[in-house]
């Protein structure tokens, strides 16, 4: 590398470092100095308040922990299980494949918060005997209808994704359509869709909020509970950053997750 | 050059918002019509939640009216009777009342208010009032027990027998807080958004009982619930009331309790209670 571009390499970084800190000093002082932010500033960054309403919230928190581990556990197998019967061959299976395509139809455009209401409000108004109340068993209900629609598309994708080459090849070496699904489609394609899975996790762990409607106190009712009594909103703040304190390790160790794989794949190629 | 775009980008935004700080007035003394300074001028806008229930909304909203279940406009019910004598002592004639929709959460929220005064049940709480208005009260409130008849929790007589409960009560109520502060139960309450779906989980038993004010307890009984009945009220806590909203540190605040110091005084907030609340009388106390 010659003296001139390490030279150009260094001006960049002194470039990139004052706009930075141009751009952030400008933002922070604009918004500093809005009329409007001595009001914001009690209303939603109040540290007492911060503290006061912290264990509360958190406590409230387990609940949407709960909710979207036992939905997540549910919605993986079910969705796979829904994008395997859309991808079935032959006539035989034509009603199974339009059930399929009409649940996800449904389901991915109905909006969440309506499904869960109306379950959490209409089935155990139903007055039938047996039928649970638990606000937090239809919650999950819903969000599991609703979700396994949304990731059994990923999957598919995912299927889609693997080249028809591996499932010829598969059927070549006397595998039925179901062993090759099996063994040597649905593997490659769970791998490459993990990303995409991730997201829609995260979408759950967020969408546990709607939960609330039913009367639960989670983690949003809570600041919602504390919004109401003090009229201060930075108990949402409380929330936010309990979400955020779960996505991003998550986030992270999928990343690792791909890499690692990807890694593997690398290694047996070059074997 | 495209450095130094780069650079004037945030000083002008610097310049633009140092312009616009400052210049907020302070209360006027007065309290003539004429310097009230309103969010539509020569107009009184009162905020309210939609839908407005009785006893405390009445009236029968008018085809294409945005207004569900009681139309605040009408004069009717207590709460619209309420701000409209307070508007009359202002120097606003009904024609000159604008009501408009304010759901609870929005009563409260920073920046700049839709409304002149907000009515909608609110009690006043000492923390609310730090970022808020209130003004003094123009309702005391108790609070009361509903439930649905023939079932255990309908044979309670105490409120130490109602702690094995499930309760349910709307978000943002002082109910709420009688629940917690003085009943206790055992499980958390069920909190609803708003107080017809706590009276839905009432009517289909998903919960055992609700908590409301008294006035709405009777408005739930014998409307939304037919075979709901009143257990009882809780012993009033000194000092409940609800008082309408005004943005903090708004000059209309002292004027709105002028209005209202008048109208207990000529007996008006009292023959009001007597038209649209009169029912109320005679729950028993929870002991």
């Amino acid at each position: 590398m010659s003296a001139r571009r390490r030279g150009e390499g260094r001006r960049g970084v002194v470039i990139a470092l004052v706009s930075t800190v141009v751009v952030f000093a400008g933002l922070g002082f604009a918004i500093a100095n809005a009329p409007g932010w001595p009001e914001i500033h009690r209303q939603f960054f109040d540290w007492a308040e911060f503290r006061s309403t912290f264990p509360e919230i958190l406590s409230a928190f387990w609940l949407n922990v709960k909710i979207f581990c036992i939905s997540e556990a549910l919605i993986l197998p079910l969705a796979l299980l829904l994008a395997v019967v859309r991808g079935l061959p032959g006539p035989v299976f034509f009603p199974a494949r339009l059930l399929a395509i009409a649940y996800t139809d449904f389901f991915r455009g109905v909006p969440t918060i309506i499904v869960i209401t109306l379950l959490g409000f209409g089935a155990p108004a139903l007055g039938l005997s047996g039928i649970p109340t638990s606000t937090t068993f239809w919650g999950i209900v819903a969000l599991v209808l609703v979700y396994t629609a949304y990731v059994s598309e990923v999957y598919r994708a995912g299927i889609e994704s693997v080249h028809p080459s591996q499932a010829s090849a598969a059927r070549s070496l006397g595998l039925t359509h179901g062993q090759s699904m099996l063994y040597v489609i649905v593997p490659q394609a769970v791998r490459r869709v993990i990303p995409p899975l991730l997201n829609d996790f995260i979408g759950l762990q967020k969408d546990t909020a709607l939960v609330g409607v039913l009367g639960s106190i989670e983690a949003f009712k809570q600041t919602q509970i504390d919004q109401a009594a003090s009229f201060n909103f930075t108990s949402g703040l409380v929330a936010a950053l309990l979400f955020v304190a779960i996505t991003i390790p998550l986030a992270r160790f999928t990343d690792w997750l791909v890499a690692r794989d990807r890694r593997r794949q690398l290694a047996g190629a070059a074997a | 050059m495209r450095r130094l775009l780069l650079l004037a980008v945030p000083l002008c935004a610097l310049a633009v918002t140092a312009t616009a700080t400052g210049g907020r007035s302070g209360p006027s003394a007065s309290c003539a019509k004429a310097d009230l300074q309103t969010v539509d001028d020569g107009k009184l806008t009162v905020g309210t939640d939609n839908p407005a229930f009785p006893p405390w909304f009445g009236g029968t909203p008018p085809k294409g009216s945005k207004w569900k279940v009681s139309d605040p406009t009408s004069g009717k019910g207590f709460e619209s009777a309420v701000a409209f004598a307070v508007a009359k002592q202002l120097g606003f004639p009904k024609a000159q009342v604008e009501w408009t929709y304010v759901p609870f959460a929005k009563s409260y929220a920073p920046g700049s208010k839709s409304f002149d005064v907000d009515i909608n049940q609110i009690s006043y709480l000492p923390a609310r009032a730090k970022v808020v208005d209130f003004s003094n009260s123009y309702y005391d409130v108790n609070q009361a027990v509903v439930v649905n008849k023939g079932t255990p929790a309908a044979s309670v007589r105490s409120v130490a027998g109602l702690r094995k409960f499930r309760l349910g009560v709307q978000i943002g109520t002082t109910s709420f807080n009688a629940i917690v502060n003085v009943i206790r139960p055992f499980s958390k309450p069920r909190v609803y958004d708003t107080n017809d779906k706590a009276v839905f989980a009432l009517k289909s038993k998903q919960i055992d009982a609700i908590v409301v004010d008294l006035p709405t307890a009777f408005y739930v009984t014998a409307v939304q619930v037919p075979n709901g009945k009143i257990l009882g009220q809780l012993a009033a806590k000194t000092g409940e009331h609800f008082g309408m909203v005004l943005k903090k540190g708004s000059p209309l605040t002292p004027c709105v309790n002028q209005a209202l110091a008048k109208l207990k005084a000529n007996g008006t907030l009292r023959r009001l209670q007597a038209t649209w609340l009169s029912k109320v009388a005679g729950a028993p106390v929870l002991k």
